[in-house]
């Protein structure tokens, strides 16, 4: 067993979790925070994408026992006092989703892209993106929703 | 109220996605829950000679292992096809049994062997490893083309054959063959492919000892019908102490239709140790046990005058089903394929033969498309190809020979009540800019790079479908839909379909419907779905049935709200029910300004009596409430159109291939969200791409899956695609009040021959599918061999 201090959408955190917990499993099955999502066994989806302190990363290959101290922020900790994230608005307004389950690690890799790229090319946008596979929208309209954030911020 | 029915509302599902509230199954957590893990075959074939559990039960945590002779001692049954097929002979379909766990053979990679029960899954995979089971390999069929040339799989099926199945006249096929000036023939693979829907399966049951009701969460496309399944034919709780509930479920795509031997087997060890039992499909589990798509060699043949009219076609097909038949995997390459070969032109004479075949692979059943996706592709490419042959040009031959004139009853089964398909071919002409192709094409030459621009011109038949049609041709169920209407005291609206949303946008497109109908706004209106404990028996979502069979379901059960609304009104205001109008949710008395709100009506039909203001008396035998249920059974299909128009780059030097521009025109008839809609074609379209460059489920020789991650098996990214032009032309359906056609599966059907089409054009030999680099290079390099030969 390992102690694993986080603050995980600005709450601190302190749990005793198996060596070998992955941080997705922190987060589902411990702290129940079951917007990030596991669709792949091999690292490839990007259904599990969370900040780690302000950077994506796929939880999934995350030891949480390998991270202390750092800052976690999901899907559920980005809409603030109940408003949503312009990421989360745009990709609402652009219809960027349909049966939401890659969409949490989409919304969560693209917040970064433009941490690194104030106003990306649709190519840009594309290339960063191809670490998450989304079976239904066919990438068109994430495409619009992430380039709405961009020259919204 | 302005009209809802076109308008392009945002979603109201997308908050509780885009905030990570969604509830999928593998989401949902019980007290005292336990973990399954199933012990899978090793082996693509192979004989079962002992199943020893004694090392694993003795493992830490584990509360039961259950096997297949437990689920024989306990009676519960095979999992079935839902539709039988007869053959050409008259003879039925043969079929073998398809216990949830295996008992005395293993048929596939994949192949439920055991389940495993702990207290943590990590104990139950310990476990697992633990159970010895001593297995008799025998040779594996894995070819399509092989099966029945290979020994029998299964006592009693010859050859391998499922079925061997006729559709159209024969002998007036061979007449029109025989007179043909020409005939263009063409040999096709249609590859196998994964649905992968992002979500993996997950099952939970749980089992309530004193009220003895099993209850199964599962990720699943129709929840009534798998009730009704695992009800009456595996025997696992009877059907009123049992409900089936799809939560929010991550993509479908035809592969959670069925219920799958993991629902099967979580909901009866659930019951037997009166626990809840958990099972999540890893990824690579889903790839060997979720059920595949296509798999089919065809051989088609057009019979053609020297003007360029199509006279006849013959389609011979070898269609793998895999290991068992799944519950629409007799459908699928039978009644959805056979009829829809003859695309929308106007052909006098065909037949097409599908021949079934076992192999030691995983089931084979329904994916985007179903049937039509395979349909598609054969004719299309045939036409392109004839097309060449003749000197025509692609655009004016296919004209030449569309059906136009409408309603028109096709030679093999389909009365196709409306299209137009010029309008969706020259819209996508000029979208595309056809003209210029030529110097594209040049410009792409100038960069060292082969350009090549393919077309589609596709239908097909959705809405499924008429009861009385399905079933005389071997339909286990009627395919009607259902919805209720429920206006609750207040004013707002629950609104119940036995359709299944997983990403189509039901809560949305519905509540457009009602809200058009009743005028009540979005905001008031819920929908219900996915819960056999919640709304009336429905059928399902698959097939793009939803809007054109559980949306008229849905207008029906508005049209007795509004009557019921009405008599009660003209009581409320001394006027006969006759003299009523109802128009944006106000009963109006004609002709003068009397009125109430269907709101007022709907409280006072809950509350009758007087009540302060409120006098509202109901008239007599008018019963309280304001709640009324509507069933359909479709008149007919819907026929969905368009052109689709591909352009390509290869790269000769390294065979990579790109889709630079794609164009999609459909006729969906009437769209109810375009927003929606759109969104459904980008998926396809996507989807189709992928069949027709990236994806391909590959077995070995032994029968091992090969592509069983997403390192090995290409799915299309985002950095595959240009931004695609989309429009639209309308010819609404006649056979629901909607108009409405079906959108769900048109980008997977026309994409695949539209892409390949481009590529054979761009290097002039043919490809098959996935025209993945290598084999891109392979074919041209091929080309070049042959060329310095001759
Ligand atoms: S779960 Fe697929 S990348 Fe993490
Ligand atoms: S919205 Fe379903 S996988 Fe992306």
């Amino acid at each position: 067993m390992q102690e694993v201090r986080l603050e995980v959408n600005g709450k601190r955190i302190s749990k005793d979790v198996p060596d070998q917990t992955l941080l997705s499993e922190l987060l589902r099955d411990i702290l129940n925070l079951t917007g990030t999502h596991i669709g792949c066994d091999t690292s490839q989806c990007g259904a599990c994408v969370v900040h780690v302190d302000g950077k994506s990363v796929k939880s999934c290959t995350v030891l949480a026992a390998d991270i202390n101290d750092s800052k976690i922020t999901t899907i559920e900790g980005l809409s603030q006092n109940g408003k949503l994230h312009p990421m989360q608005e745009a990709f609402k307004k652009h219809h960027g989703l349909q049966c939401g389950f890659c969409t949490p690690g989409m919304v969560m890799s693209a917040i970064d892209l433009l941490k690194n790229k104030k106003n990306p090319s649709d190519q840009e946008i594309r290339d960063w993106l191809e670490g998450n596979i989304c079976r239904c929208t066919g990438y068109q309209n994430i495409v619009a929703a992430v380039k709405e954030a961009a020259n919204k911020s | 109220m302005a009209s809802m029915i076109g308008s392009k509302v945002e979603r109201k599902e997308d908050k509780k996605f885009l905030t990570g509230k969604g509830r999928y199954t593998a989401d949902i957590n019980f007290a005292n829950q336990t973990y399954a893990y199933f012990v899978r075959s090793p082996h693509a074939r192979a004989q079962i000679k002992s199943v020893d559990i004694s090392k694993a039960s003795k493992s830490k945590g584990v509360i039961k292992i259950l096997t297949g002779e437990d689920l024989a001692n306990d009676k519960i049954g095979g999992l079935i096809a839902g539709w039988k097929i007869v053959s050409q002979d008259g003879k039925d379909m043969k079929v073998p049994p398809h216990p949830p766990l295996a008992k005395d053979s293993v048929n596939y990679v994949g192949d439920h062997v055991a389940v495993v029960i702990a207290e943590t899954l990590e104990q139950a995979k310990d476990a697992a490893d633990l159970v010895n089971v001593n297995y008799k390999i025998l040779k594996a069929v894995v070819n399509t083309s092989d099966a029945m040339k290979s020994e029998a799989i299964y006592e009693g099926i010859d050859q391998n054959l499922c079925f061997d199945f006729g559709l159209g006249d024969k002998g007036k096929a061979e007449e029109a063959f025989s007179k043909a000036e020409k005939v263009v023939s063409i040999d096709l693979v249609n590859n196998r492919l994964i649905p992968n829907a992002m979500e993996p399966r997950a099952s939970i049951g749980d089992y309530n000892p004193s009220s003895e009701e099993l209850t199964l969460y599962t990720t699943n496309q129709n929840p009534h019908l798998t009730r009704l399944v695992l009800s009456a034919f595996n025997g696992i709780a009877p059907e009123h102490k049992f409900r089936v509930v799809a939560p929010d479920v991550g993509g479908g795509f035809g592969s959670k239709i069925y219920p799958y031997a993991e629902d099967a087997v979580v909901a009866w060890a659930a019951k037997k140790i009166e626990k809840p039992v958990k099972w999540v499909a890893e990824r690579t589990e889903s790839f060997l046990s979720d059920c595949h798509g296509r798999d089919h060699i065809t051989h088609a043949q057009l019979a053609l005058q020297k003007d360029g009219k199509i006279t006849g076609l013959k389609v011979e097909t070898i269609a793998n089903i895999g290991a068992y038949a799944s519950l629409f995997a007799t459908v699928t390459p039978t009644y959805l394929y056979a009829p829809l070969v003859l695309g929308l032109y106007n052909i006098p004479v065909a037949f097409c033969n599908v021949k079934a075949v076992f192999t030691n692979t995983a089931p084979v059943d329904a994916y985007r498309g179903a049937g039509r996706p395979e349909a598609t592709y054969m004719i299309e490419r045939l036409i392109e190809k004839a097309a060449k042959e003749l000197g025509m040009d692609r655009a004016e031959f296919r004209v030449k020979n569309f059906i136009n004139k409408f309603p028109h009853q096709q030679c093999l089964v389909h009365n196709i009540d409306s299209g137009d398909y010029s309008a969706h071919l020259n819209k996508a002409l000029e979208l595309s800019d056809y003209k210029n192709f030529e110097k594209r094409k040049s410009e792409s030459a100038s960069k060292g790079k082969l350009r090549g621009i393919g077309f589609s011109t596709y239908i097909e038949a959705c809405g499924i479908a008429p009861s009385a049609v399905v079933m005389s041709i071997g339909a286990g169920v009627g395919l009607w839909e259902s919805a209720e209407i429920r206006f609750n005291a207040t004013g707002n609206v629950s609104v119940f379909t036995g359709a299944h949303s997983h990403g189509q946008g039901h809560d949305t497109t519905f509540a457009q419907i009602v809200s058009d109908k009743l005028g009540v706004a979005l905001e008031n209106i819920e929908l219900i779905h996915g819960d056999t404990d919640k709304g009336p028996f429905g059928m399902g979502t698959y097939g793009s049935r939803s809007l054109a069979v559980g949306g008229t379901a849905i207008v029906k059960a508005c049209d007795k709200i509004i009557d019921k609304g009405k008599k009660v009104a003209a009581k409320m205001l001394e006027a006969k029910p006759e003299e009523i109008d109802f128009k944006s949710g106000e009963f109006v008395v004609k002709n003068s300004n009397k009125k109430k709100t269907i709101g007022e009506i709907a409280f006072a039909c809950y509350l009758p009596g007087q009540y302060g203001e409120i006098k509202s008396p109901l008239p007599e035998g008018v019963e309280p409430g304001l709640k009324e249920t509507a069933f359909y059974d479709p008149i007919n299909f819907s026929f969905p159109a368009g052109t689709h128009i591909c352009e390509v780059e290869v790269d000769p030097n390294t065979g990579e291939t790109k889709v630079v521009t794609y164009t999609a025109v459909d006729d969906f008839g009437t769209v109810i969200n375009p927003m929606i809609v759109e969104g459904q074609v980008h998926g396809g379209v996507v989807q189709g791409i992928g069949q027709a460059l990236y994806e391909n489920a590959h077995y070995d020789k032994s029968g091992q899956l090969t592509t069983a991650s997403y390192m090995d098996y290409a799915m299309p990214r985002a950095d595959n695609f240009p931004e695609f032009k989309i429009a639209y032309t309308s010819t609404p359906a006649t056979s629901n009040p909607l108009g409405v056609k079906g959108c769900g599966e048109a980008g997977a059907i026309a994409a695949p021959p539209a892409v390949i089409n481009a590529v054979v054009d761009a290097i002039n030999t043919e490809i098959s599918m996935p025209a993945t680099s290598e084999k891109v290079w392979d074919a041209l390099q091929n080309k070049k061999s042959n060329r310095e030969a001759a």
